[in-house]
């Protein structure tokens, strides 16, 4: 049977920083990850990231992936790309499709799943029309692929990622002919709003997309007020012209490997819906099974960074490379600036949520 | 604490404007900055980019950033550190009708020094024509130029953006 | 469209172009880009038809998740475009109902 030390499951933010740790640590580890290349959503994050030194705040998110995957590498971890997990079975065994697309069962002592999160549709009359993307996908199109979708592009949300999204359309010579958001207020934070503002661009907070138009293509929208219940305002309607619309309406955790390996899971809705439980060293209710990052729970880049190491030191440690008390100075440190991610108006209610999760898993019994 | 206008769109309240003013007595004495940071989030790259000291954040890090304007001397220094690009340079100092705002830029083309540009405010609402003074580009500042122009004084305060004329998309 | 300049990621790099063939019509794509990609820069979103009513679907996701952007590529149908690469020589078919040749 095949077999490795340390499993770990998607080569995104959470997967490349639990790998460096555990590599540096003394672990043998492999990375897989389904995609062509290393990173996950990292490298069209062409923005700087927020947070602080430790963070590595004003570093574009560009060059953290690059850093992280340099780091993991060095520390001697393996990355194999093409490679799909289709499911983990008892004893520690994953099924996967490798790139020469050979089945493999594979046994690994310890696993981390950090497989991300998708982002969610939206159903309107016209919804299905091509130029009706995710803005994740917009983004990989203007960033890695450099190639603009539409001159003219509606975006519907306005979370982090609808603004940040916008805000690069602009940089790569689009137009965004409004933002509407359904809320009284922008998702994300306002500096994000400030910059598309002071752009031109047109926030309209109460409103939503009625339906998208055209032949073969979307060639325009029609937006429509909403009351305070959320209701549509007959009479409101106005006709923009988009080739097109980029949906941000939240992203869902993808968990499904927890789910196959018999996880026990909660329901938070402010994390995307359901999420693992998890204990302080991100160890799911399957001993030996560590989950991180977005499949977690929805929250950003650097705080997927930080959990990543979490499960990173956590299964280090209980393979017995490092003593419990150089793994607990170890993770005050990754928890300390953990912490500082989930404080203020923005951070407060997931660090509720992610406490939450933790006291439920310490309150669940195995029957 | 904080308004709706920021939270809505991005534009700072009444309020938040005033606070943020330098007094009358500090405009006559130099450029000075400008931090329109008025939501906690966990963010401080400007306290460790001042080579003065002149920025303060501490813990937690989602506190808002306290700018002491005795320190500051307006080299503009923060304004490519920002992720969030809220920071401008200010200067009323200089004799005659002309103030000059210095604001972070990342879009292509860069205007030249001498170009004419169009002076938008926090609406993205034109102000006025305005001449481009410098473009600053380094290395160190990742991208983000730092983009001066030469606007009326009394437009200073408003003049939060600016529109390279000919870039527009038809 | 294709961004020729970009603030942040600078110039595009010297590129090296390769044929490739969209339902019998040859153009140009960027070696290491993908189908989905080298069709959104042509003008082309419109990447298949659905079987009952014959409409039109393009990308979506843009990551290999939904498989709304497949098409059929040197002859294998369903091939998610979004996530394969284009090759010197490749034939794309629009595909329509249930013919992975073409929808018309």
């Amino acid at each position: 049977m095949d077999e490795v030390e340390v499993l770990i499951i998607g080569a995104g933010a959470a997967g490349l920083a639990a790998a460096g740790e555990a590599a540096r640590l003394g672990a043998q580890v492999l990375v897989v990850d389904e995609n062509d290349r290393p990173g996950g959503q990292l490298f069209k994050q062409i923005h700087k990231f927020f947070g602080s030194k430790d963070h590595q705040a004003g570093v574009r998110g560009y060059d953290i992936g690059n850093a992280l995957l340099a780091d993991a590498i060095g520390q001697g971890a393996r990355v194999a790309l093409n490679t799909t997990v289709y499911g983990i079975y008892a004893d520690h065994r994953v099924g996967m499709i490798t790139e020469t697309k050979q089945h493999r069962l594979l046994r690994s002592q310890k696993i981390i799943v950090a497989t991300g999160a998708t982002e969610n549709a939206l159903a309107f009359p016209g919804c299905t029309l091509p130029g009706v993307m995710s803005a994740g996908a917009v983004q990989t199109m203007i960033n890695l692929y450099r190639v603009l979708p539409a001159r003219q592009t509606i975006m519907v949300g306005s979370g982090n990622v609808g603004l940040i999204v916008s805000y690069q359309i602009l940089q790569a010579g689009g137009e965004v002919t409004a933002m509407v958001e359904a809320g009284p207020r922008v998702g994300g934070y306002g500096v994000h709003a400030a910059k598309l503002s002071r752009s031109g661009v047109p926030i309209l907070t109460r409103y939503t997309i009625k339906c998208a138009y055209g032949n073969e293509q979307v060639e325009g929208v029609t937006v429509i007020a909403l009351d305070e219940a959320l209701q549509p305002v007959s009479g409101s309607e106005r006709d923009l012209a988009a080739g097109c619309v980029a949906v941000a309406v939240g992203l869902t955790p993808l968990s499904e490997l927890a789910v196959l390996c018999g996880c026990q899971f909660t329901y938070v809705p402010r994390l995307g819906g359901l999420v693992p439980l998890h204990d302080e060293n991100m160890e799911t209710t399957v001993p030996g099974i560590y989950i991180a990052g977005d499949s977690t729970g929805v929250e950003e880049a650097s705080s997927a960074m930080e959990e990543g190491r979490l499960a990173g030191i956590a299964v280090a440690e209980s393979l017995g490379y490092i003593t419990t008390k150089e793994a607990v100075e170890c993770k005050n440190k990754v928890r300390i600036r953990l912490d500082a991610l989930r404080t203020g108006k923005f951070g407060e209610y997931r660090r509720q949520a992610k406490d939450c999760i933790i006291e439920e898993r310490r309150s669940y019994v195995v029957s | 604490m904080l308004s709706a206008d920021f939270a809505e769109r991005g534009y700072l309240s009444e309020e938040e404007f005033s606070r943020l003013q330098p007094s009358e007595e500090r405009k006559k004495t130099g450029p000075v900055a400008i931090l329109e940071c008025v939501q906690d989030i966990p963010c401080n790259p400007c306290e460790s980019a001042c080579p003065f000291h002149a920025i303060t954040v501490g813990l937690p890090i989602t506190s808002l950033p306290v700018l002491h304007v005795d320190k500051c001397v307006g080299c503009g220094i923060c304004i490519a550190k920002c992720p969030g690009l809220a920071i401008f340079v200010v200067d009323y100092s200089r004799p005659g009708p002309l103030g000059t705002v210095q604001l972070p830029y990342e879009f292509y083309p860069l205007p030249q020094v001498g170009d004419t540009v169009v002076a938008v405010d926090r609406k993205g609402e034109t102000v006025d024509c305005a001449t481009v003074v410098r473009v600053n580009l380094t290395a160190g500042q990742d991208h983000t130029a730092v983009i001066t122009v030469a606007v009326p004084k009394q437009i200073v305060h408003v003049v939060r953006a600016i529109k390279v004329i000919g870039s527009e998309k038809s | 469209m294709r961004i020729l300049d970009h603030p942040i990621l600078g110039p595009a790099q010297q590129t090296v172009w390769v044929d490739i063939e969209i339902d019998g019509k040859i153009i140009k794509a960027r070696e290491g880009e993908t189908i989905a990609a080298a069709l959104m820069a042509a003008g082309k979103l419109n990447l298949r038809y659905t079987r009952k009513r014959g409409k039109p679907r393009g990308v979506f996701c843009g990551i290999g998740r939904c498989t709304d952007c497949i098409m059929t590529v040197d002859g294998q149908p369903n091939v998610r475009t979004c996530i394969t690469k284009v090759k010197t020589g490749m034939k794309i078919n629009t595909p329509g109902g249930l013919s992975p040749e073409g929808a018309n």
